[in-house]
């Protein structure tokens, strides 16, 4: 087996016996990266002279017998996540040389946990997308079918996971952005619960809504890099002052009796009839194993959309109000121009088209005459949504279901058309507006070979139960084993 | 017609976008299909449904006002497109 096969854990065990040092498998990771980047373009930038030294730290921690389960094992971090020195793009024209003068909060915990940085993830420009496609510096492919998206935003992290070009990447996830790409490359992401992972340092997309959590290839190694990350940050006022429980200690604690609720909603026309099948067939691998499957009923389910495609640009084109060309970032000025061509054609020039689609969208939302009709009314929604999904979880543990309507489409096939891209997250975007935590687990493959994910939603903070189905689940099954010919 | 070529540029005003003449053209189709979509949420009665804008129960994080170290002047204007070392310097504002 090559050290790029292996899982986080795996090669965490070579590296706690003394098999391999960590510039050893940080080498063999950056000769993977060069070997597998012309084919899926999974980074934005690769920085390997950071990586070997953050490699010979980690050796010489360990050496120390100074090491925990991340201690000099490679990964990748989305490009919107703020690295200090290391250019963070969002892969946006606008930040195409922005260099941070800090780390976002989950980059500095990460770092302190001794992580060796491979470099930074391909994404949607400003994680707005759901193919990677809508990044300024071309697309990701998909490492099992290169003709197909990788799904998006997080579309580079998912690729390089599934590649093998990285143990782990952390994306950010505001309708789907992790579970959506994790699901269609046969890899693991969680969106924990809003405000359980700092989102300090995160270029804001949809404040309300953002929220980073990690892509791996198995739940147990989602457990080490989630234990890193969550935690209350006096940086960020929204995340939450509360505990971060043992989640290594929630992976085994089985799911005999555990109550799955299965949405009427989430099974309906539109479903690929081999996404349906995949996770059926998980639901029962559940039941067989004592879980219990409850019918219930999310009634405003087809409301989801409509309220996200208001609140998500809404939020988008305040945030997005920074670029402004004065600070940081692309900043046009035409000799005879005065301030306000600057913004115009700093704007104009910096954002690609779905980032000003979505700017238009929610500047329109609210403004004056439409504000109640469609901000308003969206907001009043989104506590139904959220009603929906409390009365759920009086009755049930979790929540599970397919991750998107189908597996990966190919790359191209959805570009031309906003309102068909955008139902790529009709199962996904709940969550986010109702700020619950979410997972996807691969459970199969199409007739195509193109991977297929379990979701698994849960109640506030209760991501232990997420992590223990998602265990259960892939201790009796191998789909997370198996790695694509690439 | 949800929202009109003029109105899709007033809109563009307001957010600091200069549109070409065709890509105005797409996008106020773009908008109105999407709009459309929209409709949906005007079925719904919601008379009496208090809003969310935040999903976790969080308010007032206050913490003390104390004084703590921020980043230095020639940090903070690294990224600048002009400074003059001390400021960031803009086009002519009146």
């Amino acid at each position: 087996m090559e050290a790029h096969d292996l899982s986080l854990a795996q090669a965490r065990e070579l590296l706690d016996k003394r098999k391999i040092s960590s510039v050893e498998l940080t080498k063999a990771l950056l000769a993977r990266v060069e070997a597998t980047e012309p084919r899926i373009h999974a980074y934005l930038t690769i920085t390997p002279e950071l990586a070997l030294a953050q490699a010979e730290a980690a050796d010489q921690a360990r050496a120390r017998g100074q090491s925990g389960p991340l201690t000099g094992i490679p990964a990748g971090i989305k490009d919107v996540i703020c690295t200090q020195g290391v250019r963070t793009t969002c892969a946006s024209r606008i930040l195409e040389n922005f260099v941070p003068p800090h780390d976002a909060t989950l980059v500095g915990r990460l770092k302190d946990a001794g992580m060796v940085m491979l470099g930074k993830h391909n994404m949607d420009e400003f994680a707005m997308g759901s193919s990677t496609e809508n990044s300024a510096f071309g697309p990701t492919q998909n490492p099992w079918d290169v003709k197909a998206i990788p799904g998006g935003s997080s579309g580079g992290s998912a690729a390089s996971v599934a590649a093998g070009s990285c143990f782990y990447s952390v994306g950010t996830d505001t309708g789907g952005s992790i579970r959506q790409p994790a699901s269609h490359c046969g890899v693991v992401g969680m969106k924990p619960t809003y405000g359980r992972v700092s989102r300090f340092g995160l270029v804001a997309f949809a404040s309300s809504l953002d929220q980073a959590g990690p892509l791996t290839r198995t739940v147990a190694d989602l457990a080490e890099v989630l234990a890193v990350i969550a935690g209350h940050d006096p940086a960020d006022s929204t995340s939450a002052p509360r505990p971060v429980p043992d989640y290594r200690a929630a992976l085994n604690r089985g799911i005999k009796g555990l109550r799955l609720g299965v949405p009427k909603e989430y099974f309906i026309a539109g479903l690929d009839p081999e996404v349906e099948k995949a996770v059926r067939a998980a639901l029962a691998e559940l039941e067989s194993q004592g879980a219990e499957l409850v019918e219930i009923t999310l009634p405003h389910t087809e409301y989801g959309l409509a309220v996200y495609y208001v609140i998500a640009p809404a939020e988008a084109s305040s945030n997005l109000a920074r670029y402004d060309g004065v600070k940081y970032g692309l900043s046009v000025r035409e000799k005879t121009g005065n301030l306000m061509d600057m913004y115009y054609q700093t704007r104009s020039r910096g954002f690609g088209p779905e980032v000003i689609r979505r700017i238009m969208l929610g500047t329109y939302a609210l403004s004056a005459g439409y504000y109640d009709a469609y901000y308003g009314k969206a907001s009043q929604v989104r506590t139904l949504l959220m009603r929906d999904f409390f009365n759920a979880f009086e009755k049930v543990d979790a929540i599970v279901g397919p991750v998107t309507p189908t597996p990966a489409f190919d790359l191209g096939q959805k570009t031309g058309d906003p309102v068909q891209m955008y139902l790529s997250d009709v199962f996904t975007l709940s969550c986010n507006l109702a700020g619950l935590p979410g997972m996807s687990v691969p459970c199969g493959f199409s007739s195509q070979g193109r991977p297929i994910g379990l979701q698994v939603l849960g109640p506030h903070f209760a991501e232990e139960t997420l992590l223990a189905v998602g265990q259960a689940y892939q201790q009796a099954t191998d789909h997370h084993t198996r790695r694509p010919a690439l | 017609m949800k929202i009109s070529y003029e109105e899709a540029a007033h809109v563009a005003k307001l957010a600091r976008l200069r549109l070409e003449p065709a890509q105005a053209d797409k996008l106020t189709v773009e908008l109105n299909d999407i709009l459309t979509n929209m409709d949906k949420l005007g079925q719904l009665d919601t008379e009496g449904v208090p809003p969310t804008y935040h999903a976790l129960a969080l308010t007032g994080a206050m913490r003390e006002d104390a004084v703590r170290p921020s980043l230095p002047r020639e940090q903070s204007l690294a990224n600048a497109p002009a400074s003059d070392g001390e400021s960031f310097i803009v086009p002519r504002v009146i």
